[in-house]
């Protein structure tokens, strides 16, 4: 897992990946891109993350893709990111391609609901938190 | 002690407590104005790791955190 202050540079990660695992002899590479649309006159997004708790919830996932024979990568910018540049990248390494079709679904899809990020719009400088945007993660509520 | 921290927006400092469980955590943020209107929409870690237990012991030296909702990507 990769973490960058600002937008990050997708091709220099996807390319570095690609070589990482040339000699893997996976099958199936399936990268996904995040990147910041213009809406809501905002000028970037901003993030904040708890890495502690990131680290542990990607740990999980590279457990439960070993027991199918898949890696997955990803990275993820901390700070402000300008709209049309990317906050997020992910990618599943499997032998054939149902496995990685299948778990980089299921992992993007958790990683909205259950990475700890924080996502704020930027509007003339000033950090606005996407309140309505944000899903509580499981197990919400404990202390209430 | 334990220590209480307040993840991302809830944007508050870190306060410390006497507390047996994390139940006892619960109803001493319930008496504070400004983090009781989050906790129904947050999650919580102890050291690090997610919890979902109430009844979960505490020990002197243990770090509470509290998750309000996120979006990542």
């Amino acid at each position: 897992m990769e973490l960058y202050n600002g937008p990050l540079d997708v091709k220099e990660i996807f390319g570095r990946w690609l070589d990482e695992e040339a000699e893997s002899n996976y099958g199936a590479y399936i990268p996904f891109v995040g990147t910041i649309r213009a809406e809501d006159g905002i000028e970037a997004l901003s993030f904040d993350i708890y890495e502690p708790v990131l680290r542990n919830w990607f740990d999980a996932w590279q457990q439960r893709a070993k027991e199918r024979g898949a890696v997955v990568k990803m990275a993820h910018s901390i700070g402000d990111v300008p709209v049309h540049t990317s906050s997020y990248v992910s990618a599943v390494f499997s032998p054939k391609r149902r496995v990685a079709l299948e778990l980089i679904e299921e992992f993007v899809e958790d990683f909205k609901a259950n990475a700890p990020i924080w996502k704020y719009d930027v509007k003339n400088g000033e950090r606005i938190y996407a309140e309505d945007r944000s899903t509580p993660m499981d197990g919400s509520g404990l202390l209430a | 002690m334990v220590k209480v921290e307040f993840l991302g927006p809830i944007g508050k400092a870190p306060v410390e407590m006497e507390a047996k469980t994390l139940a006892d955590v619960a109803d001493k943020l319930k008496e504070d104005g400004t983090v009781k209107e989050w906790l129904p929409k947050c999650a919580v870690a102890l050291n690090d790791t997610m919890v979902s237990d109430l009844n979960t012991p505490l020990k002197d030296g243990d770090r509470i955190s509290v998750l309000p909702p996120v979006c990542g990507g």
